[in-house]
């Protein structure tokens, strides 16, 4: 193979230097996905159970500690998970270099805010 | 496809899309991202839904109204299969993590038990939550 740089031919063409940081977006999203696989059991089979039905259902079931601490868990590490397979995603289809930054860092928000707002909207339920 | 920032000149690019058949493997990839970005969407109405319950009866019915709807329905049935398809192949992406299952055989057996396992435990689900509300409709009426 022509090069001794260990640089793909294509890397060469381009002009590109290194990937970065690769490996711990790839282990933080194994992570989060092994929480998620009996978080995600746990919160769905006692939603369904206890959750369903009235408002009163819904306010017993999210005032269950394992409950509440659950949910939080859950949108931690499932917004996490969610953020870096955007990400991928973006990287994947998006080509022009500024906009595909600027919808990085706008997912990135989204999903921070959106697990700010629940947590808080189950902090606000488990502790009244 | 190259940025466009990184590369000035524009590299040719075989075609792909245009004459590969899809097969179970490669569309079963493409479904896992796609279900994906429709739980991500999903998480968001979570937080909407806990605001609900978190801001008051009110807008609970409000959210609750619409979940029972028919287009809630749909919308929820298609979030559950999604939710079961996805974690299914996630755990098959988890096995070929660890170096196993690489081989046809296995990689295509694999993809129907997922296809399989998602539609039966969306159906098992959906008549579990619909009995579960019974139950509790019927205890409120005082059977």
């Amino acid at each position: 193979m022509a090069g001794s740089d260990l640089r793909t031919p294509v890397s060469r063409a381009c002009g590109l230097g290194s990937a970065k940081s690769g490996t711990a977006h790839w282990w933080a999203q194994r992570v989060t996905a092994i929480a998620l696989f009996p978080l995600m059991i746990f919160l769905l089979s006692t939603g369904i159970i206890y959750g369903l039905g009235s408002y009163q259902d819904a306010l017993k079931w999210l005032s269950y500690p394992a409950v509440s601490v659950g949910m939080i868990v859950f949108l931690v590490a499932g917004f996490y998970h969610a953020m870096l397979g955007l990400r991928v995603i973006l990287e994947d289809y998006v080509h022009q270099e500024g906009l595909k930054i600027g919808l990085i860092i706008l997912v990135n928000f989204i999903c921070f805010v959106s697990a700010v707002t629940g947590i808080f909207s189950v902090l606000k339920i488990a502790l009244s | 496809m190259t940025s466009q920032k990184k590369c000035p000149q524009e590299r040719p690019l075989s075609p792909h899309l245009q004459i590969y058949r899809p097969q179970l493997t490669s569309v079963m990839s493409i479904t896992h991202r796609m279900t994906g970005v429709v739980l991500f969407v999903g998480m968001i109405m979570v937080v909407v839904g806990l605001c609900a319950v978190a801001c008051g009866a009110e807008s609970f019915r409000f959210f609750s109204g619409f979940s029972m709807s028919l287009a809630g329905q749909a919308i929820l049935a298609g979030f559950l299969w999604s939710f079961y398809y996805h974690m299914g192949n996630g755990v098959r992406h988890l096995i070929w993590d660890t170096g196993r299952g690489f081989d046809l055989k296995t990689v295509y057996a694999g993809g129907w038990v997922v296809v399989g396992a998602s539609l039966l435990l969306t159906v098992l689900t959906w008549f579990a939550a619909g009995e579960v509300l019974a139950i509790k409709e019927g205890l409120m009426n005082g059977r």
